[in-house]
């Protein structure tokens, strides 16, 4: 390696982190004032024109805090935690192209990479949970460890299925191969299924279980403080900008589907801007699921991973291994994919086997229940003295 | 960390004592649960009150019956009003009081508009412990405009002090009826749109339908009332049950469930709301100008004797049980406050459940720990 190339990763990782650090705090903004405008209120206000100062705020108030160790914490892996957790969150942006030609390195099996490395972050979480000495922590740290392989197989199947599309791993190819049609025109169940399993894998709501605030008070995160907190709550925040931009670049077309009007540099740096557009668009959706719906229970959690998600993953495999081997055309697969799709919603909005009725509660008139009206009823006010 | 063996020799497992509160997000107020967890399993549920103890009975037996109201005021501190309305009337029946119907109408709005302010409030922290953050906020607003409503009437917006023994404290403000049809409006509105946020989502019902099922049979057994008790398809309401006030000149209808879940619990307060908002409707509509208290003398002294009186607080069926023994102070004061009985049920409901069941099942009871420790 010269030292050109030495120098290249070096700066492009510090670009790597700058542009993450940024995205992470306009995400922050942009999620409380989505929020915010969900639940009928104003966002952060007072920091800034419209509040649009206040990530900074939080970033140094964050900073200056004191951080506090438990006083029965097991040190080492208390203080490694935090890296643990943030660290695969930042690794994966190596091989994550952000725009045509924008990425630090190219891999020829960079979703292998990706899947491997971002299965990572659940041991930092184990970590944090017994380094806590706390027992919510505890709890929440196994939680994680015990929902990953039920969301892990659909997402590695979904992301399996989208390569076999593309007979590639590598995400450039991949997004290339999408000029003309998207994936989630061919896939429509893959993209669900995908986002699913990243929802669960990022912890966020409906699967925010293993630091669902009203049981387990944060979960593995209840004894951190100041920077450490800080450096945990970044990486949540960039693994969910990286599932946003992995559901944009497998499914979505990233910055090539529909085309662009431009060729040449103009291109190049207008699929960023395409790119980006589309991948907070995803980042809205999940803000939206959050600001929707309730939490789901691990064993709800498990038994849609393991009954729903991932024979529908496996369906999905199968099918386009059928549509490519006798080689269809992509609007058969199509059209099985939506049925797969539909089949899934029905199992989620009915549930079979569970109660999932609504009319359980009738209203029973009071004059039926044996209130007699007023002209009837001996006395209506106050009765006499018993002395 | 401290985790305990259980006695079982025939598997290797080991049980986890988790304490649930005091300080934790999710026990509305000061209440401990001691939870014994095997896995996400509860073994056991040992629950623990007192945090929040301040004697108010004892407290009572050294004030005026006109100063016991505010002592009132802070048992159900969600539902102040209801609880003002118990001491009133057992001080009523006591001395043979009639009041005014003009105070009787007073009363009942008020008191139905702070069983929709309670009812509010438990919709948004029953959302936000079954983990929607949305509800809460919903919930708040609506109960915000109930609240400055009060303050308009009562000066205060929780520890009002307005009922008085044989009446109400004054006059409501000239625009009252203007505002109170606006708000009923606003409210009628509200409920349906907190009905559509979280009543029929998935995930809502995957958290709550089935959950901690209470048989009609124990609930009694338990002395669980309000709408817990109706969820298992009782038909049991002190407003009709025990009429008091003017409540058998309205109709209304009381909500009854079936399976005695979580999600009955919640649908039946969110119908709950419907029907106080069509008594309020039919209140504001017959009430007339009048006097809004009783003749009576300025320092009550009710005859030696004693009397219990129930009536439907947003919580359940709240017992006043009143002793005078002629002089100007109760002589013994006791109150029983339907979150207290109603907390009962929880040990028995838990057992089996996941830890998070714990936080839905107590939502579901929607206990205030003012009126639990008293």
């Amino acid at each position: 390696m010269t030292a050109l190339e030495v120098l290249y990763y070096v700066l492009g990782a510090l670009g790597l982190f700058t542009f993450l650090s940024v995205t992470v705090m306009v995400l922050t903004y942009v999620e409380r004032k989505f929020l915010a405008r969900i639940q009928q209120r104003m966002g952060p206000m007072r920091v800034g024109p419209y509040g649009t100062l206040q990530p900074i705020a939080d970033t140094i108030k964050l900073i200056m805090k004191e951080d506090i160790l438990p006083s029965w914490a097991d040190r080492p892996v208390y203080w490694l935690a935090p890296l643990v957790i943030f660290l695969p969150a930042l690794a994966i942006w190596v091989t994550l192209p952000v725009g045509e030609g924008l990425v630090l390195r190219n891999l020829d099996l960079g979703l292998l990479y990706i899947v491997a490395v971002s299965v990572l972050s659940v041991l930092g979480l184990v970590m944090a949970g017994w380094g806590s000495a706390n027992k919510y922590a505890m709890l929440g740290g196994l939680r994680a460890a015990g929902q990953l392989i039920s969301y892990e197989i659909p997402f590695i199947m979904a992301v399996l299925g989208v390569a076999m599309l593309s007979q590639s791993l590598d995400l450039t190819r991949i997004v290339n191969d999408q000029a003309s049609i998207a994936n989630i025109i061919i896939q429509p169940a893959g993209l669900f299924i995908f986002l699913m399993a990243g929802l669960a894998e990022l912890g966020r709501t409906p699967f925010d279980i293993h630091h669902a605030e009203s049981e387990v008070v944060g979960g593995p995160f209840v004894e951190y403080s100041g920077a450490h907190w800080a450096i945990i709550q970044l990486a949540e925040y960039v693994n969910m900008f990286a599932i946003a931009a992995l559901v944009v670049l497998l499914f979505l077309g990233g910055w090539r589907w529909p085309s662009m009007p431009f060729e040449g540099t103009g291109h190049d740096a207008l699929s960023l801007v395409w790119f980006l557009a589309k991948t907070y668009g995803i980042v809205l959706v999940i803000f939206w699921i959050r600001g929707t719906y309730p939490r789901l229970r691990i064993d709800q959690l498990m038994a849609f991973g393991w009954k729903v998600l991932v024979p529908a993953s496996f369906l999905n495999i199968v099918l386009t291994g059928i549509v490519l081997f006798y080689g269809w055309h992509w609007s058969v697969l199509t059209v099985m994919s939506s049925l797969t799709l539909a089949a899934i919603g029905y199992i989620i909005y009915r549930r079979p086997g569970t109660d999932v009725r609504q009319d359980t509660v009738r209203v029973v008139s009071a004059r039926d229940a044996g209130l007699k009206p007023a002209s009837q009823a001996a006395k209506p006010l106050s009765g006499e003295p018993i002395a | 960390m401290k985790i305990t063996q259980t006695t079982r020799a025939a598997d290797s497992s080991v049980d986890m004592m988790i304490n649930m509160g005091p300080q934790h997000p999710s026990t509305h107020g000061v209440f401990r649960l001691v939870l014994q967890l095997e896995g996400e399993r509860i073994v056991h549920a040992e629950p623990h009150i007192g945090y929040l103890h301040r004697g108010s009975e004892k407290l009572c037996e050294g004030e005026s019956y006109a100063q016991v109201i505010t002592l009132f005021d802070r048992m159900d501190y969600v539902a102040n009003l209801n609880s003002e309305l118990g001491f009133c009337m057992a001080v009523e029946k006591l001395m043979g009081i009639e009041v005014p119907d003009r105070a009787w109408y007073i009363r009942t709005i008020l008191c139905e508009l702070n069983r929709v302010a309670s009812h509010m409030l438990f919709y948004g922290v029953f959302g936000m412990d079954a983990g929607a953050m949305t509800p809460i906020l919903y919930g708040f607003r609506e109960r915000e405009k109930i609240q400055s409503l009060f303050e308009s009437v009562t000066g205060a917006r929780m520890m009002h002090n307005y009922f008085r023994i044989g009446g109400v404290k004054e006059e409501l403000p000239a625009d009252f009826p203007a505002r109170l049809a606006g708000i009923v409006d606003e409210l009628k509105r509200a409920v349906e749109e907190c009905d559509r946020l979280l009543t029929g989502n998935e995930a809502f019902l995957a958290r709550t339908r089935g959950i901690s099922p209470l048989s009609a049979e124990d609930a009694i057994d338990f002395g669980v009332t309000g709408p817990i008790l109706r969820s298992t398809g009782q038909i049991e309401d002190v407003r009709v049950s025990e009429p008091y006030g003017i409540y058998n000149r309205f109709d209304f209808g009381i909500p009854v469930g079936s399976t005695g879940d979580c999600w009955d619990r919640y649908y039946i307060r969110i119908e709950e709301m419907r029907q106080s908002l069509s008594i309020i409707e039919q209140a504001a509509g017959q009430m007339e100008t009048g006097e809004i208290q009783a003749k009576m003398r300025r320092i009550a002294r009710p005859p030696k004797g004693e009397v219990y009186v129930r009536s439907e607080t947003p919580r359940g069926d709240l017992g006043v049980f009143l002793v005078s023994d002629g002089g100007p102070k109760p002589y013994r004061v006791k109150v029983r406050t339907p979150s207290f009985s109603n907390l009962q049920a929880i040990q028995h409901m838990l057992r089996g459940a996941y830890v998070a069941d714990a936080v839905v099942v107590l939502g579901s009871l929607d206990i205030i720990l003012g009126e639990v420790d008293r």
